[in-house]
């Protein structure tokens, strides 16, 4: 409906009016010296970017897992959450072995595979078998999310922290912008992990079956697909990306008891921006949202970043509901 | 470990106004995802906008309390707009995405220094509910029966969060066995069906979906007044999955699902944290194993692991029937 | 050149060798339901391309074609379900394009689902009562008031109490719907959708899944009910159901519509032969067969 795109903005234009801009003064203390305005601007991109792959690399399990069961998986989080302070445990904590952050990453990935595996034959398979419907089954992920988070607050307390190597690093200087060698190196591995997970997707032979399961399930299962197998590994997939994702996030950020419960939202934000169940889709609405959060800060408040990537999503809703790379559905 | 202390805790957090106040939001949530089948996963937002458009009102502007009323209400209303035009039009999961993005999105604008000047960013707002309490027609004292005892001020709060749950209840339960109700319940079943028999289902969800926030709204205005005090913290995600979970627990699709669920939900809760805390007092349990700092985790994630546990076994909840959920195929 | 479709009302026409089937788009006297130019592309796939077609007051009109003729879709766009990629319809006068389901429901052309949607939960009358139109119980404010909406919940119950008797569910009243056989929820779809005093029934595989005995059923109430005066368009597999009750039959194929005519100039069409066992189509398949 046309008129929805006046009227929409008119209400969010009620909220902002409930939130007056008041911080003209607070803005105007600091001005912005040094850097131009340009500067900072491409620094907000290569900002963006960074943090774009890697809410592409957690989102990616997420769209594929909704693409093949049609699950919104609300403890997906949770998976990336474990994956940072499982790898912390090992690296840093005081009670860990205190293993160089190399194999501490990895084998904090094949734990989040091993725990997708796990929360797909010990919690979906018998739900499924017991004929738990859709619907209920996105309350189960909500549940799963609240006690996931919290098992890990109580393992891992309230403390954000840090691993141990490549915590703090000069910038390379790439003339008005910079980036540590850390998050060059983060970013490239990251579109690397995207590239192998497209290239797992076209070229193998359980990539061409989740992508025929996504497409037609029933089709699929008649054509002689395992269909619980494909379910299984986009599960133990979904669990290791997001294993990773939240490794590179802790390190290029901060490791946080509920880091992945705020990256969640961006995730879907990205997913729904790229279309609702395309794997590529994660990946390129992701790399958008990344950006805004971070191209955001350029006019207001870093507490706010997080807040326009969600408005964002809500926008593309209104514009373009299927996403970018989405098709719109057959009804009926 | 004093058993009366525990259960006069639990008692008093059962019938006192948190469990009404969260009777309240469920209710509407019920309407949403009870009948309606509407996956609002963001009823914290109605929760926040209500309370924060009270405290605004009267705390920033220094607006009289029925004006921050209104206001709450309206933004209430605002906001189930915005979150219904562009997503009641779509598949179901998609108002799920929104609705909690939304939630949290207010609460982060909210919470944000560039709305500090209004909403007192992570402070929040404090002394807005004085034109209530004034209105107190409770006298002076303390009111209980056996081990459950409510000062005055809590007393007239209980009676306005309870006669609201009782009021609301009439209506809904007027409002689902109308042929009103029987449209938006075969909106829960079958959305296209209701369609071709001419019916506008997408202006009966947007009316369940503001009616539904409407309660949330409310049950935040009450929760600002109940705690003098609004915060955006106050208003996690956690709290929509708290609702979640009493409504599946009393039974959601009943119109008592969510008093019962909240009362009993507030009950356990209590209980659990307050034997939780006296056993690693008096050492039952070592205060190595868990602090008494990590009792607030703890509960949450049981309370995580019973929504997962009830949606598997007992998906009715206390009051559905099996029946009539196995028919659904949810 | 306007050819009149045989017979306007009653009766199946006895067979005529020899006459030829009339050109596809043909006009009829007093069309109910006129289209033109009606498309519907999914991506680069064109699934309906509609150039004319008209359907006639009062008469059975069967849509056939093989599987992925488009049939369901082009229903799914004159209803409402769907959008259309271009073209206009109009249904006794009133332009439908663009128009939301509901409202076409309401001026009268009323549809049901190849996949029968009765609503699980409500019971039998209950689904009965949801198909009866401008209830006032069904306004927000008046629902709170029961006074304002008994009379004519009585009413309505009434005559839906009526149409169950008809169709036999009676004894199924208080069940919930979700509890009756594949064929039973065929009828009370059926039964649900005369409840809102429709003008054309749009019956998307009515027969499909449903037993012998309750195909015949099913076919004696619809002759029924054209014999009272509705319009009613049919998909349907079963050429044996098609020959059978239809008096005008077109034939789609490609999304296109290939041919039309009464029953019997379209068995020996050229191409209706084509069309279903024709070189363009990878997968013949013996008319009847369909599920």
């Amino acid at each position: 409906m046309r008129y929805q795109r006046v009227f929409v903005p008119a209400l969010v234009l009620w909220f902002l009016v409930m939130v007056p801009v008041g911080t003209a003064s607070a803005q105007g203390e600091e001005v912005p010296r040094g850097p131009t305005f340009a500067a900072r601007a491409l620094q907000a991109l290569i900002d963006g970017i960074q943090f774009g792959v890697i809410i592409a690399i957690t989102a990616v399990g997420l769209s594929l897992i909704f693409g093949t069961i049609h699950l919104i998986n609300f403890a997906h989080g949770e998976l990336v959450t474990i994956g940072a302070t499982f790898a912390f445990f090992l690296n840093a904590s005081a009670a860990g072995p205190g293993w160089h952050l190399i194999p501490a990453a990895i084998v904090a990935v094949a734990f989040g595979a091993l725990l997708g595996a796990a929360i797909d034959l010990g919690l979906w398979r018998p739900l499924r078998a017991r004929g738990t419907g859709l619907i209920n089954m996105f309350i189960v992920t909500i549940g799963l999310s609240l006690l996931l988070r919290h098992i890990v607050l109580v393992l891992y307390g309230t403390r954000p922290g840090s691993f141990v190597q490549y915590d703090i690093q000069n910038a390379l200087d790439l003339g008005p912008a910079g980036i540590t060698p850390r998050d060059l190196t983060v970013t490239l591995l990251s579109v690397a992990v995207l590239l192998g997970v497209a290239a797992l997707l076209q070229k193998t032979r359980i990539g061409t079956a989740i992508r025929a399961v996504s497409a037609n399930r029933d089709l699929a299962e008649a054509s002689g697909i395992d269909v619980q197998r494909v379910v299984l590994v986009v599960w133990i997939i979904g669990g290791g990306l997001a294993a990773l994702g939240g490794v590179f996030f802790g390190l290029v950020e901060i490791v946080t008891w509920d880091m992945g419960f705020k990256l969640l939202l961006l995730m879907f934000a990205g997913v729904i921006l790229g279309g609702l169940g395309s794997a590529y889709g994660a990946m390129v609405g992701s790399l958008v949202i990344g950006i805004v959060a971070q191209m955001s800060t350029l006019w207001f408040p870093a507490d706010l970043q997080y807040a326009w990537a969600l408005l964002a999503l809500i926008i593309v809703l209104l514009v373009r509901p299927q996403g970018i790379l989405g098709q719109r559905e057959r009804i009926g | 470990m004093d058993f009366e202390v525990i259960l006069s805790d639990a008692l008093r957090s059962g019938l006192g106004p948190i469990a009404a106040i969260y009777a309240l939001a469920a209710m509407g949530l019920n309407l949403h995802f009870g009948y309606t089948g509407l996956l609002n996963f963001g009823q914290v937002g109605f929760m926040l906008v209500g309370g924060y458009g009270l405290a605004i009102t009267v705390s920033t502007w220094g607006a009289s309390m029925w004006l921050g009323v209104l206001v709450g209400l309206a933004s209430a209303i605002v906001l189930a707009l915005l979150l219904g035009l562009p997503t009641l039009r779509l598949r179901a999961d998609y108002l799920a995405i929104t609705t909690i993005a939304a939630g949290e999105t207010l609460r982060l604008f909210y919470r944000s220094s560039w709305a500090e000047p209004t909403t007192g960013g992570v402070f929040g707002l404090q002394r807005f509910a004085k034109d209530f309490y004034d209105l107190n027609p409770v006298p002076r004292g303390s009111y209980g029966v056996w081990l459950v005892e409510f000062s005055a001020r809590d007393m007239w709060v209980l009676i306005v969060a309870w006669g609201l749950v009782v009021v609301v209840g009439i209506l809904l339960a007027l409002l689902v066995h109308s042929p009103w109700g029987r449209v938006i319940r075969s909106i829960r079943d079958d959305e296209t069906a209701v369609r071709s028999l001419g019916k506008n289902a997408y202006a009966y969800k947007m009316t369940s979906l503001v009616l539904g926030g409407v309660l949330g709204g409310v049950a935040g205005m009450l929760q600002a007044i109940q705690v003098q005090s609004v915060s955006a913290d106050s208003f996690d995600p956690a709290v929509t999955f708290f609702l979640y979970t009493l409504l599946v627990l009393g039974g959601a699709g009943r119109i008592l699902g969510p008093v019962i669920g909240s009362i009993l939900f507030w009950f356990v809760l209590t209980f659990l944290d307050s034997a939780l805390r006296q056993a690693i007092d008096s050492g039952v349990i070592s205060s190595d194993l868990i602090s008494t700092s990590e009792i607030g985790a703890v509960r949450f994630a049981l309370v995580g692991l019973a929504l997962i546990l009830l949606v598997a076994f007992r998906p009715q909840g206390i009051l559905g029937s099996r029946k009539e959920m196995l028919l659904s195929g949810r | 050149m306007a050819v009149d479709p045989q017979r306007p009302s009653g009766g199946t026409p006895a067979p005529q060798p020899g006459v030829p089937a009339p050109e596809p788009g043909v006009g009829k006297p007093d069309p109910l339901l006129v289209l033109d130019q009606v498309t519907r592309t999914f991506g680069g796939l064109v699934a309906v391309q509609v150039d004319h077609l008209e359907v006639q007051r009062g008469t059975i009109t069967a849509l056939i074609g093989p599987n992925g003729a488009g049939k369901t879709t082009l229903f799914n766009v004159v209803s409402g379900f769907d959008r259309a990629d271009g073209g206009e319809w109009s249904f006794d006068g009133q332009p439908l394009a663009g128009r939301p389901a509901h409202r076409i429901a309401r001026y009268g052309l009323v549809r049901t689902f190849q996949l029968t949607r009765t609503i699980a939960r409500l019971t039998v009358l209950e689904n009965m009562l949801l198909g009866a139109t401008a209830q006032r119980g069904e306004r927000l404010l008046p629902a709170l008031l029961p006074p304002l909406w008994r009379a004519q919940e009585r009413e309505i119950t009434d005559r839906a109490d009526e149409l169950l008797d008809r169709f036999r569910l009676t004894k199924l009243r208080d069940d919930h719907a979700g509890t009756l056989s594949g064929g039973q929820r065929k009828l009370l779809e059926l039964a649900r959708a005369l409840m809102t005093r429709p003008v054309m029934l749009m019956l998307d595989e009515p027969m499909a899944g449903v037993n012998p005995a309750l195909t015949q059923s099913l076919l004696g109430h619809i002759t029924a009910l054209r014999d009272e005066g509705l319009t009613v368009c049919f998909v349907e597999h079963d050429m044996d159901v098609v020959m059978g009750i239809s008096d005008w039959v077109a034939v789609m194929a490609g999304g296109r519509l290939v041919a039309e005519g009464p029953p019997y100039t379209i068995g020996r069409n050229r191409a209706v032969v084509d069309a279903y066992l024709g070189k363009r189509h990878d997968e013949p398949e013996a008319m009847g067969e369909e599920a």
